[in-house]
């Protein structure tokens, strides 16, 4: 995929970030593009279906029992007046036994109803939150497969955004919109055709006032949403000023620059406030309208019925009259509710589209097939497969050619011949890099920002692939190396360290899952990590949280390094942390750092000389080119860059 | 209570909004009630009268409250919304202008998210709660009060089925809600926990891949949802009873009504007028009691919020303005005596609803709790001095304490040979110029940003200072130069461009006291050494400080404090803490030995990085798409 079509996607999802679609007041309508509703509709529901389908017709039926319930319950008062209040008071019987009887009738069938109701929601309750945990795992699970370069294109808020709010919209809409609407369209027709039984002159009459009454709730809606999009406008733009601000308290305090500060916070504040103010005003008079509205409606219905009753030309009785009131009141509600519904169903397939779109992302493409496995190694040093683990490694592989299958003892040898890299086509990182890692060696790479090299030790272990050129890894393709079996062969120690949630073991236990705790103490011990981690308040069974945020960067690094050598692969990637860390600290992790790579081939960004120099290589890369290489003794010698930037600091 | 009482404060100007919406919402809640009354006289006297005229006549009556009530409702919605974003936008500007006054160890105690936190979503929280009060949780009890009166009115008798109803249903929902916060709370900090491991796994995915732990990670997300999952329906097992129980509870209700008003009406003491209006009393007074379960809910969720507004609102800064300060500061000598330090000891816990509490402890009797102790210094006018020492060993608290950033716990700073604590506040910080370690620039042009400095300083002033903090070299290469857009927290500049800019920020306030936190650790060495020399020459009168992790950055000083867990170590000029100094000969001969750094910073002055297109944010090229170009 172009970048060129990411970024518009970004930015696209981006606008329509810019509406918390949960904070958008109901009935406020704000316009929210929707490309495809009836394929995502069809999707979704094609979803909740494979699992639920049985349990969603239920709910269906169960809605439609429970309209009726209610719609039974609404019509019983006509014949509550008409047929047994009205005519004992006119024979002037005591006899409530008809009426005892159909009141125990209505009581059933309102038991039934709220059965029907509470069964329906019930249902509903597995039906959304199973369909969310389903979709949570399935985004889950495919986001963990996909290549890194979706990460590097995608904002992190916005991937994680679709996780809270797009889940969140979705679970609105199956659990409360799709049955609201449904019900609400059965009570709709129903109340419809009583009406029309009951008085059709009257029916023309309510519908006249549902429509005018929809008329202007889409007005209101409209200047609701058009102040509600603002406000969020200016809600974002205040929240973007406080948070720099409270981020440079100290500095305000620092310049004394109070004063100025609170000046610039009232514009936001004042801003924000006048839309706030309409946004809200418009969103609470929508409620009053609608019910007077509906008020209006009753009057009018109530008069004209009265007058049609009196005038003794319609069938319309009294009891009629009554019932047709009631239904009156029924009818526009679910036209409102629809009204307002349609709004937040167009806002949840938004998040559903946001959704679907991650899950139709393409994952990481791996085609290779060679495996690494456990080998025996005999006398004669030919290998043979075995099922434990011996601590000697062999490529598998199986040439489709001659259909044998040949094992190559792992070394960790790496090459680069005249390997080209671009993040883009049109934008090449590397050009032409050729180098060579004989097993055990230490390589590194020195060079600015962008240079490109964190891209070299990315291309390795395919986090990308490269365009032209090839990296062989003991003479082996790395197309053809299962990406599995690559990674595992090679240990990395990033930049940024990042750290999971759970205690410090299981933090270090992260390299090798079946590791013991021994193993793991002796991989903290050998990153010189054991002495700090002891000294916490609950030794490896401190729990980390939020990246480690309870440890210092340089004991994060530590840890970094344990995990690394708990897996203890053959090769290694060093992507040293070059933020201050004082002097102390930076030597243990350097200890900790040169025990790891002790005997494995390993690839360095260099940070520190003493690091540099001892290199059996050192790359020097200036726009993603390699314009020197050598020992650090022929680089000096040279007097080239290398020597320029060793001896400037010299000078210094 | 007392929460209550600080936030009323809040409503000042908008008390008449306030009190005004309350007032229509009773209005409208009058005309509501009263317009099914009316339509029982016009049922009764009209159709059952065969009188057309009392048909119109309450027709009429009727249209009319129905407008009126549209008006009251219009006007308590306006009321209601003016006044709740009023306030909301009064405790906004009260919390920041509050937290301007606060000093240091008030930001430390709320830490700057926690801030922002409260400023935000935390009023938006109350905003909606106050709205909710007053105008729902005044219009549902109105309904209802206002209903039974009425229904009271029409027939005491059959008034006692609402009394049966309303206690059937209090019982019910005390219960179900009770239960059902309890699992939701404890079903979204599930749920918080869940998006926390998304945001690391998106965050760490290279390391997740690097490890092969897709599936692992996949599995450990599997299992948290599936936990998730039966949370949530536990929890919503109980809310979904909440909506069958009430209809349930209105249906039999009406039945028990219709029962009871079919006997009146055949005894001839009701009419069937009255039974329509009754009927839909009922439903008055059991909606209003919906409502009221739901504000109730409301409310209980926004008091936290509520309650960590009143803690920023309430917080007394540490430090404030002596009552009679002193207006100049003599020279640049800095004098400590006898001085001890320490932080507050903040403690965060979290009561059972999860509610976090924070409480600061000062910290004076134990001296292993102590940054600083036993601080004794004399420092000339225009010396430059060096400070060393390893992370914690306090050289940060140390220079803090000289611009009043913190207080002493025991002892005395002077500046110019006075106190700190009896120099006006502004005047002191404006003599003593601290370029803090963790430091920011704002989102402004580059001028904006250095005008923090003097806020009339011309551009040549500017200029200037860049020029001794060896920025004028790169701004001159941006294409806007002076008028070059910084994003917010200066993203687009690198960090050894960023601390120029706030040395010459720093600069351009003409210090007496000139204080650097470690502000030249993204420069490379040769710049380093060309803005001390610039100091050297250009503001020899300055006394200046200087804290380093590298040697070369302190050794040309006139001397060197070396600090080592808390206390002075040493006091002395680079050549004599060689000879007999055993920390300082450490880290010189580590740092030499090494040959140095040969870090990116050293190198990245040779490609000095532009302002990627300052101004066009897009948001991808921001975040994920700067991670790609940036190796």
């Amino acid at each position: 995929m172009s970048r060129l079509t990411n970024e518009s996607t970004s930015k696209e999802t981006q606008d329509n970030r810019e509406i918390d679609t949960r904070k958008v007041p109901r009935g406020a309508r704000v316009k929210v593009k929707v490309d495809n509703p009836g394929l995502l509709i069809r999707r979704l529901m094609g979803i909740v279906f494979k699992k639920y389908g049985i349990a969603f017709i239920l709910v269906l039926v169960m809605i439609l029992v429970q309209a009726g319930a209610t719609l039974y319950g609404t019509l019983f008062q006509k014949s509550l007046i008409d047929d047994y209040i009205l005519p004992m008071v006119q024979s002037g019987s005591r006899d409530f036994g008809p009426l005892a009887a159909a009141l125990l009738r209505l009581a059933v069938i309102y038991v039934v109803g709220a059965a029907c109701a509470y069964g329906y929601q019930r249902l509903m309750v597995t039906i959304s939150e199973g369909t969310m945990k389903d979709i949570r795992v399935h985004l889950f699970t495919h986001m963990e497969s996909l290549p890194i370069r979706y990460f590097d294109v995608h904002a992190h808020g916005d991937i994680m955004s679709v996780y809270t709010n797009d889940v969140d919209t979705l679970r609105q809409l199956i659990s409360m919109s799709i049955p609201q609407l449904f019900s609400s369209l059965i009570t709709l027709i129903i109340t419809f055709i009583s009406m029309l039984v009951l008085s059709w002159p009257l029916t023309l009459v309510s519908v006249g006032m549902v429509a005018v009454t929809l008329f202007v709730s889409m007005k209101i809606g409209a200047l609701s949403g058009k102040y509600f999009v603002k406000q969020q406008k200016d809600l974002g733009a205040e929240n973007g000023f406080i948070e720099e601000m409270m981020n440079g308290q100290k500095v305000i305090k620092v310049f004394c620059h109070e004063e100025k500060s609170i000046e610039e916070f009232k514009k936001y504040n004042d801003e924000l406030r006048t839309s706030a103010n309409l946004a809200n005003r418009y969103a609470s008079i929508m409620m009053p309208v609608n019910g007077n509205l509906g008020n209006i409606s009753y009057v009018l219905c109530a008069v004209i019925g009265a007058a049609l009753a009196l005038n003794g030309s319609s069938t319309l009785t009294l009891g009629t009259l009554v019932s047709y009131l009631t239904l009156n009141k029924n009818f526009s509600m679910p036209i409102t509710q629809i009204a307002q519904q349609m709004n937040s169903i167009i806002m949840a397939l938004a998040g559903a589209d946001r959704i679907f779109k991650m899950l139709d992302e393409a994952p990481e493409k791996d085609e290779g097939y060679v495996e690494l496995v456990s080998a025996k190694e005999a006398p004669d040093g030919t290998l043979t497969e075995c099922a434990e683990r011996t601590g000697i490694w062999a490529w598998k592989h199986y040439h489709a050619a001659d259909g044998t299958t040949t094992y190559v003892r792992q070394r960790g040898k790496v090459t680069f011949d005249n390997v080209d890299f671009g993040y883009t086509q049109d934008k090449p990182v590397l050009h032409d890099i050729t180098l060579f890692a004989k097993p055990g060696q230490k390589i590194a790479f020195v060079g600015s920002t962008g240079a490109g090299k964190t891209t070299i030790t990315n291309l390795i272990n395919r986090f990308y692939d490269i365009q032209d050129g090839k990296i062989r890894y003991d003479d082996i393709n790395i197309d053809k190396i299962r990406k599995p079996d690559l990674r595992r062969s090679l240990g990395m120690v990033l930049q940024d360290t990042h750290l999971f949630t759970g205690t410090v073991m299981d933090n270090i236990r992260y390299g090798k899952l079946d590791a013991t705790d021994e193993e793991c103490i002796a991989a903290a011990r050998l990153a010189n990590a054991d002495s700090f981690i002891r000294r916490l308040p609950k030794g490896y069974d401190t729990v980390l949280r939020g990246d480690g945020a309870n440890l210092s960067q340089g004991q994060r690094q530590l840890i970094a390094i344990a995990r690394a050598a708990v897996a203890d692969p053959p090769a290694l990637i060093l992507d040293e942390a070059t933020s201050s860390i004082d002097t102390h600290t930076e030597a243990l992790v350097q200890k900790g750092m040169d025990a790891l790579m002790k005997g494995r081939t390993t690839f360095v960004i260099a940070h520190r000389l003493s690091t540099v120099r001892n290199s059996d290589c050192i790359m020097v890369l200036e726009q993603g080119r390699i314009i020197e290489r050598g020992t650090h003794d022929q680089l000096i010698a040279e007097k080239g860059k290398y020597y320029q930037l060793y001896t400037g600091n010299k000078i210094a | 209570m007392h929460i209550f009482k600080v936030l009323m404060g809040q409503i000042r100007q908008y008390r008449r909004s306030t009190l005004l919406t309350p007032v229509f919402t009773l209005l409208e809640v009058v005309m509501e009630i009263l317009i099914p009354y009316i339509t029982a006289s016009l049922i009764d006297q009209g159709i059952e009268g065969g009188s057309m005229d009392k048909v119109l006549r309450f027709g009429l009556i009727m249209l009319l409250m129905a407008f009126a009530s549209l008006f009251f409702g219009i006007m308590s919605g306006t009321f209601a919304s003016d006044a709740s974003t009023g306030f909301a936008a009064n405790l906004r500007q009260s919390m920041y202008e509050n937290i301007q006054t606060f000093s240091f160890s008030n930001i430390d105690k709320f830490s700057t998210p926690g801030l922002v936190t409260r400023m935000t979503t935390d009023v938006t929280n109350v905003q909606n709660a106050f709205m909710m009060i007053i105008r729902i949780a005044v219009r549902a009890p109105f309904m209802m009060i206002i209903s039974l009166i009425m229904c009271v009115k029409i027939n005491p008798r059959v008034s006692v089925v609402f009394l049966v109803a309303l206690l059937v249903l209090a019982v019910v929902l005390v219960l179900i809600i009770g239960h059902a916060t309890k699992a939701f709370r404890r079903a979204f900090r599930r749920y918080d926990d869940l998006n926390a491991s998304v945001q690391e796994n998106v965050s760490a995915i290279r390391v997740v891949k690097a490890f092969v732990r897709e599936d692992y990670e996949g599995k450990k997300f599997t299992k948290a949802a599936e936990q998730l999952y039966q949370m949530f329906t536990k929890a919503q097992k109980l809310v979904v009873a909440n909506m069958p129980v009430m209809t349930l509870v209105v249906d039999f209700s009406i039945i028990a009504v219709s029962w009871m008003s079919a006997h009146f009406i055949v005894q001839g003491t009701m009419t069937t007028g009255e039974l329509t209006s009754l009927l839909s009393y009922v439903m008055n007074v059991l909606f209003s009691l919906m409502m009221l379960s739901f504000i109730f809910v409301m409310i209980t969720m926004s008091t936290a919020s509520a309650q960590r507004i009143c803690e920023v609102l309430e917080e007394k800064p540490d430090i404030v303005n002596p009552e009679h300060p002193v207006m100049t500061v003599q020279d640049g000598s800095i004098d400590f005596e006898d001085v001890d330090f320490a932080y507050k000891r903040r403690n965060v816990t979290y009561d059972d609803d999860g509610n976090e509490i924070i409480t600061v402890e000062d910290v004076t009797k134990d001296r292993a709790d102590e940054t600083l102790h036993d601080i004794n210094l004399h420092i000339r006018s225009g010396e430059t001095v060096g400070i060393i020492g390893g992370t914690g060993s306090g050289k940060s608290s140390l220079v803090s304490l000289i611009s009043r950033l913190y207080d002493p716990v025991n002892g005395t700073v002077r500046v110019g040979g006075r106190d700190v604590r009896e120099y006006d506040l502004e005047v002191l910080r404006n003599e003593v110029s601290v370029v803090l370690q963790q430091n920011t620039l704002f989102s402004g042009t580059i001028l904006d940003n250095l005008r923090w400095g003097k806020e009339d300083a011309t551009p040549e002033e500017c200029r200037e200072a860049c020029r001794l903090a060896c920025a004028d070299e790169f701004i001159d290469r941006f294409p806007d130069g002076y008028e070059t857009r910084i994003t917010q927290g200066g993203t687009n500049v690198s960090g050894g461009q960023k601390q120029r800019l706030c040395i010459a920020r720093a600069l351009l306030k003409k210090p007496k006291v000139l204080i650097l936190d470690d502000s030249t650790s993204a420069c490379d060495t040769a710049t380093d050494a060309k803005i001390r020399k610039a100091f050297a020459t250009k503001i020899p009168g300055t006394t200046k400080l200087i804290i380093a992790q590298r040697v070369s950055s302190v050794q040309d000083a006139d001397r060197i404090i070396v600090l080592d867990g808390g206390t002075v170590n040493a006091f002395d000029t680079h050549e004599n803490l060689l000879r007999t100094n055993a920390i300082y000969k450490e880290i010189y001969e580590s740092q030499v030995q090494g040959g140095g750094d040969f870090d990116e910073a050293s190198l990245s002055d040779h490609f000095e990085k532009a302002p990627a297109a300052a101004g066009q944010d897009h948001p991808a090229e921001q975040q994920g798409g700067r991670k790609a170009v940036a190796e």
